[in-house]
């Protein structure tokens, strides 16, 4: 078989590392990107240091990856940044940051690798949202916004992909005990959970089970779904 | 470089063709016609074209391009129009006069 190339986002800690080596140790070539360099080193692991959000850095990545492999058959688009705070009080800037982050981020690896998937006529394209969106989360309205414009964006291209033999897909991860959450209260986290079916952490295999489940060739048939963790 | 850039969108038709029914008729060089009047590309196969040459211009150029924006669709006259008028185009941008 053929080594697959994974693209991995926000790969430098939480849920995107512990992806990364997942996927490593399963024999794929994956390819990481954060805005910083890792801590840690893997066979097979190339990391490149790139803002998402930045245009000229996303183009420069898949410029190299298409060099390189000339393929991309799976991307996961992990990185992701949350600011809690009640709207009134937050800042445009901290907006632009999430924004840009989560959904323009999202939205330029999307592009890159369906333009390098579509010459394959293959390819798995899984985002991430959140369960914030449905629960709709008091203190994360610019978060929830920004991962509820990336569910409208994949059921939207996973129908102008699908001729490609492209599926777009979206996570949608319960609390994983991770930094995104550390500054968030306790109590916070406590009742976002006793609102699941389930009431507990998310945790990092609960994540990839899904992420699997997406990337499978026989997921062929899958494409424009949310599946949510936790029971919401 | 306009000939070079000529060259490859008329190599990324000739492959694009492998696809269609509709063929672009390469045989015209710069005259073929893609899009709109006597044109022979549907959308998606304007979008396939577009994305391949711009992958082809970025690796051999070593630059970053995107050829379809709003400046695409404000021209006079569409860019899209023959395989002449896109390579213009290209060579417009990638010179920065756009």
């Amino acid at each position: 078989m053929e080594t697959p190339i994974t693209l991995i986002t926000g790969t430098s800690k939480g849920i995107g590392k512990f992806l990364a080596q997942y996927y490593l140790a399963q024999g794929h070539r994956v390819i990481g990107c954060s805005r910083s360099d890792t801590d840690w080193k893997m066979e097979g692991y190339e990391h490149h240091i790139a803002d998402v959000a930045d245009e000229t850095d996303v183009k420069k990545l898949f410029s190299a990856i298409r060099k390189q492999y000339g393929k991309m058959d799976h991307l996961i688009n992990n990185a992701g940044i949350a600011s809690m705070n009640h709207f009134m009080l937050t800042p445009v800037a901290t907006v632009h940051k999430i924004l840009n982050t989560n959904f323009v981020g999202t939205f330029l690896f999307c592009r890159e690798a369906a333009k390098l998937m579509k010459k394959q006529q293959y390819g798995r394209i899984v985002n991430f949202s959140t369960v914030a969106v449905p629960l709709k989360l008091e203190g994360e309205a610019v978060y929830a916004a920004s991962k509820a414009a990336v569910i409208s964006f994949t059921q939207v291209i996973a129908r102008e992909l699908a001729d490609f033999g492209i599926t777009v897909n979206a996570v949608g991860p319960t609390p994983v005990q991770t930094d995104l959450i550390a500054a968030v209260p306790k109590d916070k986290i406590r009742n976002l959970l006793s609102r699941q079916a389930i009431h507990k952490f998310a945790e990092f295999e609960d994540v990839a089970n899904v992420v699997d489940f997406f990337l499978r060739k026989e997921s062929a048939f899958i494409t424009g779904q949310v599946l949510f963790l936790g029971g919401i | 470089m306009g000939e070079k850039i000529l060259d490859i969108i008329i190599s990324q038709a000739k492959e694009l063709n492998e696809q269609l029914t509709n063929k672009i008729s390469v045989e015209q060089g710069a005259d073929a016609p893609l899009f709109g009047r006597g044109g022979v590309l549907d959308s998606i196969a304007l979008v396939t074209l577009v994305v391949a040459v711009e992958q082809a211009i970025e690796d051999e150029f070593d630059t970053a391009l995107t050829i379809a924006d709003e400046k695409a669709m404000s021209q006079k006259v569409s860019p899209f129009r023959t395989v002449g008028s896109l390579s213009e185009y290209v060579q417009k941008l990638i010179k920065g006069e756009i």
